[in-house]
């Protein structure tokens, strides 16, 4: 139960950054699975999803932030909850209204954004506590790493699954194409993949400083 | 089997399409708690607990957002009464049942952002089921999450005792084995439809 | 610093009855805002897509009028009357072309949702569209866009029996190749489970609702004269 102030960050190109590599709400923190997973298996509904996402991160973020010092301490939860809801509810109205097909094909996952982690992570974490330009940069980061994760996930998985990206045929018509991705077992793989390769990158690199390290300790 | 049948809601919702293996629903739960089996189980119950009065709770508003046609405060109302149910369900247990809550009581909190629980209130009002269908749409759920939480919490106790590349540690291992298991799962399609 | 700690844990339940107020009239007037703004267009968007599959299971229809058969009778879509939801579909001369019919059974994964077309006139089925299903991508969903298979539902025989009760003979789907009547389907080979679904629910929907829409067939013609066409009654 800290309410110490908190040090108002500077906004700089780290703020943005750091959700999208450094603190990467899928590949780092592990949050939000259920979209991650659920609507990924094409390019489109990835992309859909991701944008849904980044706009109520970005609004939520900023209303909460404008709102920071009249929000009491015990009713903040149940607070950000009804932002977001309220955000969510929009979102799904405006896509019902550009198209009807991506509506039926994201389903309920829509809806579901409400009960994401990153984004009651991101009002209570960080919005809550700097200024509305730090908080809507980083809210804008984070979303943009979502994106991205979603993005990774949804093109593998089409492009394996069903031979194409966007819907667009790219390899010969005697691919054979993985029906396996496109089902929820796909899902689980790709993602495994994915973060088995971060986990590879990050290994191979800290060996290699600490051989680096070694190295000029070494000679010195 | 009548689709809309009591028997065919309970099988689907619990095997057939499977909340956390083929729908990813409370995917966080479920890779979060699921280290022990005894903890799974507690996590599972705690769900099942939870999914039933949610349910409920979601049937009785929707049926006052139709009646006076606010349908467009569903989202904002259900996740506001998940929130007060999770809460009035903890402050319950903790006056009347101290033993049950020790077991359940840290477990509850995060089932407020469990995307299944939000997840089964959408659900059953999209597929517009009456009162005794949601009952056993929710058991089914829940009976369901929990088997999915004990499957993969005896596969990762069993795991520990295995030497796996460093690299595959974690979170990696988690996923590839959710994935076998939502493999395993889905030869259970076509259960109830084959012969009717 | 403790002391202002110690005030702000205090909160008075004014002001957090204020905040949550607060907050629930803002979000409650953007909903109702956006609510109202999409409406049209939402509802717009859904005219047009249930005309598209209504045209597509019905030949030469260019119009569409809802109404609610049931038991009882029939009744313009709207009124509180027990039924089914059918969409009654015209030509360019305001002639009953047929009748768009939904039905639903479990299939391989989920429940598969459709809408069929019926012609009153032939006593037969006229084309079918999937409307909602997760059957496995490459087998069981061909039942969406198969052109053999949807070759069965050009015409599928749905006479009525004797008593004008229910159907002479079942709709079936049978083994591929092994279709010989006309009322039989020609199941996808690799896809028997979601086949057989809708040959099943089109016979469940057809053994319940062709007799009443054959008994209520005036209803339909009367409809459609007396609202587009009064000169010519």
């Amino acid at each position: 139960m800290t309410t110490a102030p908190h040090k108002q960050e500077q906004v700089t190109l780290d703020t943005f950054l750091r959700g999208i590599w450094e603190e990467n709400p899928v590949f780092v923190m592990l949050l939000g699975m259920c979209p991650v997973l659920a609507v990924t298996n094409s390019t489109l509904n990835a992309i859909a999803m991701g944008l849904a996402t980044l706009f109520v991160l970005v609004a939520s973020g900023t209303l909460v932030s404008l709102l920071r010092k009249m929000i009491p301490r015990e009713v903040r939860i149940a607070t950000y909850i009804i932002i977001i809801a309220t955000f969510v509810t929009m979102v799904d109205y405006a896509i019902q209204a550009i198209s009807l097909d991506l509506y039926n094909s994201l389903g309920a996952f829509i809806q579901l954004i409400v009960v994401n982690c990153v984004i009651l992570g991101r009002a209570e974490a960080y919005a809550s506590r700097q200024r509305v330009g730090a908080a809507v940069v980083n809210a804008l980061g984070m979303g943009v790493g979502f994106t991205i994760a979603l993005l990774c996930l949804g093109t593998v998985r089409e492009l394996l699954g069903a031979g194409s990206i966007l819907g667009y045929p790219v390899f010969s018509p005697d691919f054979q194409p993985w029906v396996v991705m496109i089902l929820p077992p796909g899902g689980f793989f790709v993602l495994g993949s994915w973060l088995l390769l971060f986990e590879w990158l990050k290994q191979r690199r800290e060996r290699r400083t600490l051989q680096s390290e070694g190295a000029t300790a070494h000679g010195s | 089997m009548d689709p809309d049948s009591v028997q065919f809601i309970f099988l689907n919702a619990a095997i057939v399409n499977n909340f956390v293996l083929a729908l990813f629903l409370g995917i966080c739960p479920f890779l979060g708690v699921s280290a022990k089996k005894e903890t799974a189980w507690n996590m599972g119950l705690a769900t099942m607990f939870v999914m039933l009065v949610s349910s409920v709770c979601a049937y009785g508003i929707n049926l006052l957002l139709v009646r006076f046609d606010i349908e467009f405060l569903r989202l904002i109302s259900y996740i506001a009464v998940i929130a007060s149910a999770v809460q009035l369900v903890e402050m319950a247990l903790k006056k009347f049942s101290p033993g049950l809550f020790r077991a359940l009581g840290i477990f509850l909190p995060l089932i407020t952002t469990n995307c299944a629980i939000l997840g089964l209130a959408l659900f059953q009002t999209f597929r517009e089921y009456n009162f005794i269908q949601s009952l056993a749409f929710s058991i089914g759920a829940g009976v369901g999450f929990t088997l999915a939480l004990m499957l993969m919490s005896g596969l990762r106790e069993k795991l520990e005792l295995a030497r796996v590349p460093t690299v595959s540690q974690g979170a990696a291992m988690s996923l590839m084995l959710a994935g076998l298991l939502s493999l395993a799962f889905m030869g259970f399609a076509g259960l109830g439809s084959s012969h009717a | 610093m403790n002391e202002s700690v110690q005030l702000r844990s205090q909160t008075s339940s004014l002001a957090m009855l204020r905040t949550l107020g607060g907050i629930a009239m803002i979000s409650g007037f953007l909903v109702v805002l956006v609510f109202q703004w999409t409406r049209p267009i939402i509802a717009e968007n859904k005219r047009i897509a249930i005309e598209k599959a209504v045209f597509q299971v019905v030949p030469n229809a260019v119009s569409r009028k809802d109404f609610v058969l049931g038991p009882e009778g029939i009744s313009p879509f709207g009124r509180k009357a027990k039924g089914e939801t059918v969409y009654a579909a015209y030509n360019s001369k305001g002639e009953l072309q047929g009748i768009a019919l939904e039905a639903a059974a479990p299939g391989y994964q989920d429940v598969i949702r459709i809408l069929y077309g019926y012609s009153p006139k032939c006593e037969c089925v006229t084309g079918i569209k999937v409307l909602k299903m997760t059957e496995t991508p490459g087998l069981g969903d061909k039942i969406a866009y198969d052109p053999d298979f949807l070759r069965n539902f050009y015409g599928l025989d749905g006479t009525l029996n004797e008593a004008r009760e229910g159907l002479a003979h079942a709709i079936v789907a049978v083994k591929h190749g092994s279709k010989t009547e006309p009322w039989q389907i020609d199941a996808i080979s690799g896809a028997t489970i979601s086949s057989k679904a809708i040959g099943r629910m089109i016979d469940a929907s057809g053994a319940r609702m062709f007799p009443l829409i054959q008994r209520h067939l005036a209803g339909f013609r009367q409809e459609v004269v007396s609202a587009e066409r009064p000169d010519e009654s």
